[in-house]
């Protein structure tokens, strides 16, 4: 890459989302902002590396896409008459909440809890990200012409519906936020725990674009304890990554994992948040919670210092926010850790998560601890079947084969 | 402003209750004064539909409602609303107040 490269794609990242939110208010429609800001990047790629990069290449790429959006729409109303349709835009509404940023408008435009999950994971990495309709389609292991026909779906339903490009009622804000922020942990989540057989177990890229995105709608909202409290999460979980999955390509659980690999930086800026949102003395909501409980994680030298007590404490607090089964068996996850895993065995039979592959792990290492052998076998089975990651599954299995009695066998 | 279909849907030929009645009626008053109300209605129950085919000579008639589901649409609003996040409000108000789903859907603008 030479270094007019370089910049090109750092602006990429750094303007996108900018150009695409300032396009989408001014002209009020995603399909023109979104092809105008790529054709604008394309024009730079062209001409940056010939004339040089502008003085200020956020104003150039805006500018350019916005008079090629002009053209595009007297074009249009050329050819149609239409004059008032490719001018409707104007009517888009006025923002309604208390902050001012077309990015953020965009961002709550993505998320809008009238598009379905998926479609609002796929547009906010389109739209807000910058990534391109293959990248998403890979990262999600669906065919290219599908992604591209649900974001194009999602687009025609976001002009026929009317979906504002703003952002939510005050009222709305809370729940919106939090639709928001679920959008960017699930990104995290299949970064970091890939789910598709044969892709890499940890997806950098993935888990580096949630954590970007993150921090935009940090900057927008600066004031709001869960939007740091993700941050901090995604970051104490980031530092982590490299000692996550081992030379030969298996999960390393958190108690076994080389904490010299630990990426420090990104542990001492998850704990900066962590620590602040405790001084605001207000109550955490979940990502807090869930961040300072990574905090506590991370704060132990030796997975032997781990302040488990600290840990179910917080857990406690989670389970009083969110008693779902899934928080349940975290908890009880932890207090293995504490009172024993006869303890947390009674808790975790019962959970009704026979789906899930991380209940019949959890089962299946404290059913080991107890010298229940053919017990522990029989749930990692359960685990080995249900589990979609790779490192994750050949974990469980060397662990199940390591089980005293049967002589080892494969799947 | 756009307008919007909000059909209310059910899965029996229950008539509303004298206190969902109460309840629509307070909702629709709010929304006329609001200057948000276009149209409103409750319909007669499926089995009394007559699917009409005129493309072609003679039209022909056929007793019942066109799709035989487990839902149906039973009553409908017709809202006037600036954008979705307006009328996501009315729908979640309609709905609460006819004590029923409702699927809001936007007309062609």
């Amino acid at each position: 890459m030479t270094d007019v490269d370089e910049v090109i794609s750092r602006i990429h990242r750094e303007e996108w989302a900018r150009v695409v939110a300032t396009l989408a208010r001014r002209f009020g429609d995603l399909d023109i902002a979104e092809d105008m800001a790529a054709e604008a990047f394309a024009t730079a790629v062209e001409r940056w590396p010939v004339e040089g990069v502008p003085p200020s290449p956020g104003a150039w790429l805006t500018t350019t896409a916005h008079r090629r959006a002009i053209d595009r729409l007297r074009r249009e109303v050329r050819r149609e008459e239409k004059h008032k349709e490719a001018l409707m835009l104007s009517d888009t509404p006025e923002p309604l909440g208390a902050i001012d940023d077309d990015r953020l408008r965009l961002v709550f435009t993505c998320c809008h809890p009238a598009l379905a999950m998926e479609v609002r994971i796929a547009l906010t990495l389109r739209l807000v990200g910058g990534l391109t309709v293959p990248e998403i389609a890979r990262a999600f292991l669906v065919q290219e012409t599908a992604m591209g026909r649900r974001i194009t779906r999602a687009k025609a339903k976001i002009k026929a519906a009317r979906i504002p490009f703003g952002v939510p009622f005050r009222e709305d804000l809370p729940a919106r936020l939090t639709g928001v922020l679920a959008v960017l942990y699930l990104i995290f989540n299949e970064g970091y725990l890939a789910s598709g057989p044969g892709t890499e177990a940890v997806r950098g890229d993935l888990t580096a674009e949630a954590i970007r995105l993150t921090r935009l709608v940090r900057v927008l909202m600066p004031a709001d304890g869960e939007v740091a409290g993700l941050l901090a999460l995604m970051l104490l979980t980031e530092a982590r990554r490299a000692a996550r999955v081992s030379a030969s390509g298996e999960l390393v659980t958190l108690v076994e994992q080389d904490r010299g690999a630990w990426d420090r930086e990104l542990i001492a800026e998850g704990h900066a948040l962590v620590r602040a949102r405790l001084a605001s003395g207000r109550a955490p909501g979940r990502y807090q919670i869930l961040a300072a409980i990574n905090a506590v994680h991370t704060d132990a030298r030796d997975a032997r210092d781990t302040d488990w007590s600290q840990v179910v404490a917080l857990y406690d607090q989670l389970v009083s926010l969110d008693p779902s089964p899934i928080v349940r068996l975290n908890r009880a996850i932890a207090v293995a850790e504490l009172d024993g895993p006869e303890v947390a065995l009674a808790e975790v039979d019962g959970l009704p998560l026979e789906g899930y592959h991380a209940f019949h792990a959890a089962r299946a290492a404290l059913l080991r601890r107890l010298g229940r052998s053919e017990e522990s076998r029989a749930a990692y089975d359960r685990a080995i079947g249900l589990a979609g990651n790779t490192a994750e599954t050949a974990y469980l299995i060397r662990r199940r084969d390591q089980l005293a009695g049967r002589a080892p066998h494969s799947p | 402003m756009a307008q919007y279909l909000m059909s209310v849907l059910d899965d029996q030929a229950r008539l509303a209750s004298a206190e969902e009645m109460a309840a629509i009626d307070v909702f629709n008053e709010q929304l006329q004064a609001d200057g948000q109300w276009v149209f409103a209605g409750g319909l007669a129950s499926p089995g009394s539909a007559t699917v009409v085919d005129g493309r072609d000579g003679d039209p022909v008639f056929t007793d019942g409602p066109y799709v035989e589901s487990k839902e149906h649409v039973i009553g409908f609003w017709i809202i006037e609303a600036p954008h979705l996040d307006v009328a996501l409000r009315l729908a979640a108000g309609g709905s609460k107040s006819c004590n029923r789903r409702v699927e809001l859907r936007p007309f062609l603008g």
